[in-house]
């Protein structure tokens, strides 16, 4: 096995790392027990995503997913952050090895889970919108 | 940067005498042991010598050194063996533990799908099996007990001495594989009443691809490989000459720098613990006292291994762990599990293994970067903010 030399960037420098706190939708995938859990915090005006970061326990492909998936949805309209989709993030890592890319599933359904965590602040149902979030890992 | 080779329980780097006892091997000394020219016999000469000298070192007689590819081989071949030997005698039990190499765990279950009834005994906390745990598990049915000499990840010495004594009263043939533990600790395969002993040259500063089978003379079990009187006719093949004599070199100056190398590299490794150990929400995993002098394994919750050992990597320290990610599979190690971690504990786990040419600079380059990753990395872990609001809900 073997890491792309992006994924070793974002590991050893990962972005955005750390904790919002005026963040209006927080989302935590994963479980202890597979080993990688992942926490999102947004800040979210007018739809948009105006900063973002995280928190993650795992191995070093799940942090790169966790900061590469940041960089790609800051700065983004809600409706361009639900598109992104975790073969996305695996092309902008220039790969992943096979068994990690369940790693890239993870930062998706964080975000999901965060934008969906947003919503339902709103009192909005987020289902429709968000879709459900799978948060079984690696079963 | 410093660079500290921290995982000489995978492999070691390859000695100068092992190297230049070697070289003559592929030059001069090329011939093929069979022939009966200068030159071959030159080549025999070399493979005998290995073998005296790997029979020295364990106390056994050379006709009961059988050279193979490595450990796994050995190990596959002792198991298989010893099956094949129990099946004919309506004998279909084995016995090991759950804290073995995969080459017998694996040796195992194949033979379970052909039959064999296996019990894996439970190694407790500290890691190590109960002899009378062996006892009670022999029945008429049981033809091998395979119990490791010391363990590849805790570092574990097992007491094979007792378990031999009671395997040679209840006349059940015993395997050891002594990987980890040959060239480190002293063993006597006479005294400790061994019938098998698997070895591998790379532990001990040999090459790759060479190890060996000790197997008590009147053992008579299947051949492993036809085709050539090598090995006694056992496991055919021309002899990997140069692997053979760096083999015998290797395990010749382990021997004789043993009991010096042991009180050296303990007493690194327990500094190691000492500092280690200040790192909260950490522990030792095996047993503190018997284990092997070079091995140091811990476990430091809220982190994930890999992670750990990448950034280890970064300041120049090569090391293992045995979480999920590392091990290549959804679950961390059966070892870390058998001694009764739960899952997000074994994930943190992290093995350094050391060499004899540690330095206490190397011991204190580690104590210097490792707290600060460990810090690093549980301060972006939600698990470790879950663990800490634990505490506090509980303070």
């Amino acid at each position: 096995m073997k890491y792309s030399q992006k994924v070793m960037e974002h590991f050893a420098n990962p972005h955005n790392v750390g904790k919002l706190d005026d963040a209006n939708g927080i989302g935590e995938i994963g479980n202890a027990k597979c080993g990688d859990i992942m926490k999102m915090y947004l800040k979210i005006e007018n739809d948009i995503i105006v900063d973002v970061k995280f928190n993650t326990y795992g191995c070093a492909s799940a942090i790169a997913t966790s900061s590469i998936a940041t960089d790609m949805i800051k700065g983004q309209p809600l409706s361009e952050a639900l598109k992104l989709t975790n073969k996305a993030v695996v092309e902008a890592l220039d790969g992943l090895p096979a068994v990690k890319i369940h790693c890239s599933v993870l930062a998706e359904q964080a975000i999901k889970a965060a934008i969906a965590d947003y919503y339902k602040r709103q009192g909005i149902d987020p289902e429709p919108i968000v879709g459900k979030i799978e948060d079984n890992d690696h079963e | 940067m410093r660079y500290v080779y921290a995982d000489n329980a995978a492999t070691t780097p390859v000695s100068k005498k092992v190297v230049d006892a070697m070289l003559p091997y592929m030059t001069e000394n090329f011939g093929n042991p069979s022939s009966l020219y200068s030159i071959g016999q030159k080549a025999n000469q070399g493979v005998k010598k290995a073998r005296q000298q790997v029979a020295a070192a364990l106390g056994a007689n050379e006709n009961e050194i059988f050279f193979t590819s490595g450990g796994s081989e050995a190990d596959n071949w002792a198991i298989r063996g010893v099956a094949a030997l129990g099946a004919k005698k309506g004998k279909k039990h084995i016995i090991t533990s759950k804290i073995e190499h995969h080459a017998v765990l694996h040796t195992c279950a194949a033979l379970e799908k052909q039959g064999f009834s296996v019990t894996y005994l439970d190694v407790y906390e500290n890691g190590i099996v109960r002899p009378e745990d062996v006892r009670n598990a022999i029945t008429d049915e049981t033809c091998l007990v395979t119990i490791m000499y010391a363990n590849n990840e805790i570092g574990t010495i097992q007491p094979i001495a007792e378990i031999g004594a009671i395997c040679k009263e209840k006349g059940v043939l015993f395997h050891t594989d002594a990987v980890q533990a040959v060239g480190h600790v002293k063993i006597d395969v006479k005294a400790e009443n061994i019938d098998m002993l698997s070895l591998s040259g790379h532990k001990f500063h040999a090459v790759k691809g060479v190890g060996a089978l000790y197997c008590r003379k009147g053992i008579r079990f299947p051949n492993l490989i036809e085709g050539g009187a090598q090995e006694s006719g056992r496991r055919a093949g021309t002899e990997n000459v140069p692997g053979i004599v760096g083999l015998g070199v290797a395990i010749t100056d382990m021997m004789e720098n043993m009991e010096e190398n042991e009180k050296k590299v303990s007493a690194l490794r327990d500094r190691l613990f000492e500092g280690a150990s200040k790192i909260s929400h950490s522990r030792i995993n095996g047993d503190r006292v018997k284990r092997l002098p070079g091995n140091f394994s811990m476990c430091f919750e809220g982190v994930e291994g890999e992670s750990l050992l990448l950034m280890l990597d970064m300041n120049g320290i090569s090391a293992s762990s045995g979480s999920a990610c590392t091990s290549g599979s959804l679950d961390p190690s059966h070892v870390l599990l058998a001694i009764g971690l739960k899952h997000e504990v074994a994930h943190g786990s992290l093995r350094l293994s050391l060499g004899e040419d540690w330095t206490q600079e190397d011991v204190d380059w580690i104590l210097e970067v490792l707290p600060g990753i460990v810090d690093r990395l549980r301060d972006m872990s939600p698990l470790w903010e879950h663990i800490m609001e634990e505490e506090k809900a509980h303070a």
